[in-house]
């Protein structure tokens, strides 16, 4: 059985810090809590130090400074504890991949305390759920790359982990199966996981996710709900599939129009204009759309903005300080 | 500690070590066979006649122990250094090291698997030996617990040099270069009276010496050196090696980034 927990912090981590052998200053002292039951993304470009953040964590990298909680359960003090708490889904693939697919996991619930016997009944549930069980006497080389994901996830749920740690789980994964996972995450989310995600796809972050951390150079740059930072998107493109073909731009004021293509506006609507008005506008004008989305992702945009400004910040302190 | 989640962690382990062995049984359990065949054939029938006897007892019989001996140490090393470094270059050792299994019960694991391959080997060159010559355990006990604490102490030799090893090459330069020389000078072929005093001294820091002389006592009952030195350098070795291992794993020494 899953169990809520309810305003309690799955992850608190506090002035972590990593200097790798060869100088790399990988993360400067970082600090955030992850509430319990939360769906959480952890975004950055690569090299920003995600990964090292998830392997101290997990306890896969050695931490030079910091402190690191989970479910109040201290690294340093009550190790098996913490770890006992905590399923993990690296970015690498780290399969046995001469073992067969129900070996590994149930060797991995072993490692847990998880019993062989009430490791095979779980392991019928998730790889069921996977779409792994008719393959569980094949060896992990044998399988896809999506798969050999999929089997990643079912290892790391076996021992039924209050907090679900995911390094980029969807990445080479094709659109329908990456979808699958979605749901099967939201899920396991909803019974009561608390689910920690990095992802370079950030349409996953903003419809996974509700709080995010952003970490570029080894610092937390942004940390909020998911919904705050997207109200401080200023400025969204869309893109309309029209039923008739258009010779000419149509002109709207206060709204940037393009015409792709006959049957195709772009629009870029600010903040302070909505997408009703746009549409009565046309609909005066007798342009129907058909359909509307995105140019680009919203949280990419602003990922985007958030990088580039802290990086036009450095800069420029850079340059004053020369 | 969690004693349950670590017994069950350790059975887990034992039982994939087990099916390792097994599975890759062409690699594990023939060579060893086939090796031993050949020096029974060679040392034993065709050599050893025009040897004559050594301590009282046919050549084939004085040498049978020793390479029973030699087959445990070197499966047993073999088992653990290839079974750790294999788990650690293809990245799944990160299955122990994310789970609240002590570091204690992971060397344990591996150890007693290299224990379990260097006694199924153990077993299949002595059933080998008994188409060769005619062996009675004198003192059964002193046999198998000297067999058990000499795959111990391999096993965690093993062990340790494959925490270190950062490539293949480096998993095969202990056996070549130290275990292979210590063995064949380690009194399997010839009792130590033989050579000159400095010699025998010499091989008296030889480790694999002591092993090798209690195992023979066991089965045959004669030995080079004491029996009781002999279980005290082995109970050494074992305790001296497991703490290097546990402090290893404890820093993340060639585990850890």
């Amino acid at each position: 059985m899953y169990t809520i927990y309810v305003s309690m912090q799955a992850l608190s981590i506090k002035k972590l810090t990593k200097i790798y052998p060869n100088g790399n200053h990988a993360l400067k002292g970082i600090n955030f809590n992850v509430e319990a039951g939360d769906f959480y993304a952890l975004l950055g470009p690569n090299g920003a130090g995600k990964t090292t953040a998830i392997g101290i964590i997990c306890s896969l990298v050695s931490k030079t400074m910091g402190e690191v909680e989970v479910f109040g359960h201290n690294m340093d003090s009550d190790l098996e504890a913490a770890k006992s708490c905590i399923g993990l889904v690296p970015q690498e693939i780290n399969l046995n991949l001469f073992d067969t697919v129900l070996n590994i996991v149930v060797n991995q619930a072993g490692y847990y305390g998880i019993e062989r016997r009430l490791a095979l009944i779980r392991a019928q549930e998730y790889l069921t759920e996977l779409k792994l069980w008719d393959r569980r006497f094949e060896k992990a080389r044998s399988l896809s790359g999506g798969m050999k994901r999929r089997l990643m996830i079912a290892r790391a749920l076996l021992h039924k982990p209050k907090l679900l740690i995911l390094d980029e789980p969807t990445a080479g994964v094709d659109v329908e199966i990456r979808r699958s996972m979605w749901e099967f995450l939201r899920r396991i989310n909803s019974e009561g996981t608390t689910i920690i995600l990095t992802t370079h796809y950030l349409e996953e972050a903003e419809r996974l996710c509700r709080h995010l951390a952003i970490i570029d150079e080894g610092e937390i740059i942004e940390n909020t709900r998911m919904s705050i930072v997207l109200r401080k998107l200023q400025r969204e493109i869309f893109l309309l599939s029209l039923a008739d073909p258009l010779t000419e731009t149509p002109k709207i004021l206060g709204f940037e129009i393009k015409l792709n293509d006959p049957f195709e506006l772009e629009v870029a609507i600010d903040a302070e204009h909505d997408l009703n008005s746009l549409f009565a506008i046309l609909s005066e004008q007798g342009i129907t759309a058909v359909s509307l989305r995105n140019k680009a992702n919203r949280l990419e945009e602003l990922f985007m903005g958030i990088v580039e400004n802290k990086q036009d910040n450095s800069s420029s302190a850079v340059a004053s300080s020369s | 500690m969690n004693l349950i989640l670590n017994w069950i962690g350790l059975k887990t382990l034992v039982r994939k070590e087990i099916v390792r062995v097994i599975r890759i049984w062409i690699q594990t359990i023939v060579p060893p066979a086939i090796m031993m065949t050949l020096y029974f054939i060679i040392f034993g029938n065709l050599i050893g006649p025009r040897i004559g006897s050594m301590d009282g007892f046919d050549y084939m019989q004085y040498i049978a122990p020793g390479l029973i001996m030699m087959s445990v140490i070197t499966n047993s090393y073999g088992n653990v250094v290839s079974s750790f470094f294999g788990a650690k270059f293809a990245r799944h050792i990160e299955e122990m090291l994310v789970s609240p299994m002590s570091n204690a019960t992971v060397i344990i694991g591996h150890v007693a698997g290299g224990i379990l391959r260097g006694l199924l080997v153990g077993i299949l060159v002595t059933i080998v030996a008994l188409f060769f010559t005619n062996l009675e355990i004198k003192h059964p006990l002193i046999t198998l617990s000297m067999v058990f604490l000499s795959s111990t102490v391999f096993s965690l030799a093993g062990f340790i040099n494959a925490v270190f090893a950062k490539k293949f090459d480096d998993i095969s330069i202990v056996p070549t270069f130290v275990l292979t020389p210590l063995t064949y000078l380690g009194g399997v072929f010839y009792s130590i009276s033989l050579l000159p005093e400095f010699w025998q001294k010499v091989s008296l820091a030889n480790p694999i010496i002591y092993m090798v002389n209690a195992f023979r006592y066991g089965v045959l009952g004669i030995s080079d050196i004491n029996i009781a030195h002999a279980y005290l350098i082995v109970v050494f070795f074992v305790v001296v090696l497991f703490t290097i291992s546990l402090i290893l794993l404890n820093r993340g020494i060639g585990i850890r980034e």
